[in-house]
Parts: C-alpha cells; sequence; structure tokens
C-alpha cells in the first residue's frame, strides 16, 4: 500500500510539474509577443534599433518554445534529438546568412537598374538600343 | 515530451533499448528538422524578395496588424491547450481531459486557419494576389504552405480523438498524441517567425 501511494505522490509532482512547464512558457511567449507588437506599432525606436529589438526577441520566443513546450533542453534524452536540432540550426544558419550576403553582393554589385535590382521586372531592351 | 521509459544502464557496452513509440517520436523529430529546411528556404525566398514589390503595393501598405496579433494570440493559446493535452495523456491518464483539451486545440486551430483564409481571401479581392508582384508571391507561399501544414494537423487531430474516444488512452493512442504534440509546438515556431520576419519587419 505504502509502495502504491508513493507512485500515486511521483505522478501527481510529474504532472504538476509539466503543468508549471506549460504555463511558464505559455505565460513567457504572451509577454514576448506583445513587447515587440507594441515597440513596432508604437515606433519607439528608429528603424535599426527596431529590427535588432525584433530579432532578440525572436529568438528569445524560440528558446522559450523549445525548453518549454517542446521540452528540448541539453539534459534530456535521448540526446540524439538534441544533436539533430542543433545540426538542422547550423544548416539553417548556413543556408539564411549565406543567401542573403550573396543576394546584397548581387545587388549592390550591380551597377544600374537591371531586371535583377530593380522593381521594373523584366523588359527586353534589346529594341531600345537601335 | 521526450521522455524515455527505459532506465539509463551503467554498463555502456550494454545497448539501450527504445520503445517503439520512443523510435516513432524520434523518426518524427527528423521530419520535423527536413521540415525545417523546407520553411528556412521559403523565408530565404521572401527576405530576397520583400522589396521587389514591381509597382504594387509594399508589405507596409497591406498587414493588418491587430489582426495578426489575434492571430498569433490564438496559436499560442492552442499551442498551451496541447500542452494540457499531453499533460493528461502522460501523466493524469485522464481519457475525458484529452478528449476536452484536444477539442478546444482544434477549435482554436480552425479559427487560426479560418482567419488565415481570409487574410488571403481580402488581399485577392483587393486585386493583390499572388502574382501582383515577386514579394507577394513569396508571401502567399510562405503562408500557404504554413496554412496547408495547420490544415493537415487539424485533420490528424479529429483522426485521433475518434481514436481516443473508441479505444482509451492505450499506449498507441499517447504514443500518437505524443507525436502529434511534436508537430503542433513546431507550427508554433514557425508562426513565430512569420509574426517576426514577415509581419513585424514588414511594417518597420
Amino acid at each position: 500500500m505504502k509502495n502504491s501511494y508513493k507512485i500515486t505522490d511521483e505522478r501527481f509532482e510529474a504532472s504538476q510539474n509539466a503543468f508549471r512547464s506549460y504555463t511558464i512558457g505559455f505565460v513567457l511567449s504572451l509577454v514576448l509577443t506583445f513587447i515587440p507588437y507594441f515597440m513596432v506599432t508604437k515606433q519607439v525606436f528608429g528603424a535599426s534599433s527596431l529590427l535588432v529589438a525584433i530579432v532578440f526577441f525572436g529568438i528569445a520566443q524560440l528558446f522559450v518554445q523549445v525548453i518549454f513546450f517542446l521540452h528540448l533542453h541539453p539534459k534530456s534524452r535521448p540526446h540524439w534529438n538534441i544533436i539533430v536540432f542543433v545540426y538542422t540550426l547550423v544548416i539553417v544558419a548556413f543556408l539564411v546568412v549565406g543567401s542573403l550576403w550573396i543576394m546584397h553582393n548581387l545587388n549592390t554589385n550591380m551597377m544600374g537598374k537591371t531586371p535583377f535590382n530593380s522593381n521594373e521586372g523584366y523588359v527586353p531592351s534589346f529594341d531600345k538600343n537601335k | 515530451m521526450f521522455t524515455n521509459n527505459t532506465h539509463h544502464n551503467q554498463d555502456p557496452h550494454h545497448e539501450v533499448e527504445y520503445s517503439k513509440e520512443d523510435k516513432a517520436l524520434f523518426g518524427f523529430w527528423a521530419y520535423l528538422m527536413s521540415d525545417c529546411l523546407l520553411f528556412a528556404c521559403l523565408f530565404e525566398v521572401y527576405a530576397v524578395l520583400k522589396n521587389s514589390t514591381f509597382g504594387g503595393p509594399t508589405s507596409q501598405e497591406l498587414f493588418n496588424m491587430p489582426f495578426v496579433l489575434v492571430q498569433t494570440l490564438i496559436l499560442l493559446t492552442s499551442s498551451f491547450t496541447y500542452g494540457l493535452v499531453s499533460l493528461h495523456a502522460h501523466h493524469t491518464n485522464h481519457a475525458r481531459k484529452v478528449l476536452a483539451w484536444l477539442s478546444v486545440t482544434f477549435l482554436l486551430g480552425l479559427a487560426f486557419l479560418s482567419m488565415e483564409i481570409y487574410e488571403f481571401m481580402v488581399l485577392i479581392n483587393e486585386g493583390h494576389g499572388p502574382s501582383t508582384s515577386a514579394f507577394l508571391s513569396a508571401f502567399f507561399v510562405l503562408l500557404g504552405t504554413h496554412g496547408a501544414h495547420v490544415l493537415v494537423g487539424l485533420i490528424w487531430m479529429a483522426v485521433l480523438f475518434v481514436q481516443v474516444y473508441k479505444k482509451g488512452l492505450t499506449v498507441a493512442n499517447t504514443g500518437k498524441l505524443a507525436v502529434l504534440g511534436l508537430f503542433w509546438h513546431f507550427l508554433d515556431i514557425i508562426w513565430i517567425f512569420i509574426f517576426t520576419i514577415v509581419y513585424l519587419m514588414g511594417v518597420i
């Protein structure tokens, strides 16, 4: 009998911990949504500092979601989950930073207006030069 | 979510045994990571084409921020209510509460998806459809892909509702609920990035 009470207690405790984790995660994610929203709609800073602030809140939101909703943290078992996750983050970073860098260089290095760096779309221009 | 029922063996040469449900969860996690790469490519395309408006409306003119905030709050709440589904499925083993929170999550997801479709309809009716400019093409593809995922999640949720209703919280069903939980929280995370990169950065 004593043993079964102990099991019930442990299960109750686990469910309390899970509930606490979801509630903390929910409250934090709401806070991390409202702050950048009002910063942007009220235009509290200039454009560039606003951009940095939004990126900061976005990354904080990612960590809150991953830790409190997915329960993924360095101590979680099996380790494969977090290894695959970190690997994906590295690939995404290469992909996003690399492509933005290349496209930025492409736009700034192409002198003059071309279909690729202007809003005018592709218009064949060989007739105009005649 | 990544709880593993097997005890960690002290002997390093002994293989740790994982249950079928643990393996399914890991396999689905690997799929989600590849899905993450798909979304990374779509975000990438959007970031590159964001200013290519082809003389059409810019993001500042189009986005309705209070509407988007409501959408975000609905999806965040649905992620929390799915957390309560997992809680009752894995810890308290309470089938009726699982069904109740599953239906709340389903309704919130449905409300979110309806708002997304409504936003698309308004844009298309005003003549700002996906063929207007490269910016709007990238916008519709990114949000449409997310919306399609939410739709799949809703169908999946309805199927699991029936299974839990008929068979109760069997080991197979709690495993399936855990996998769907990963999917649903993942969609929430993707939406956070859409909210930040598309909407908030779009109106600065």
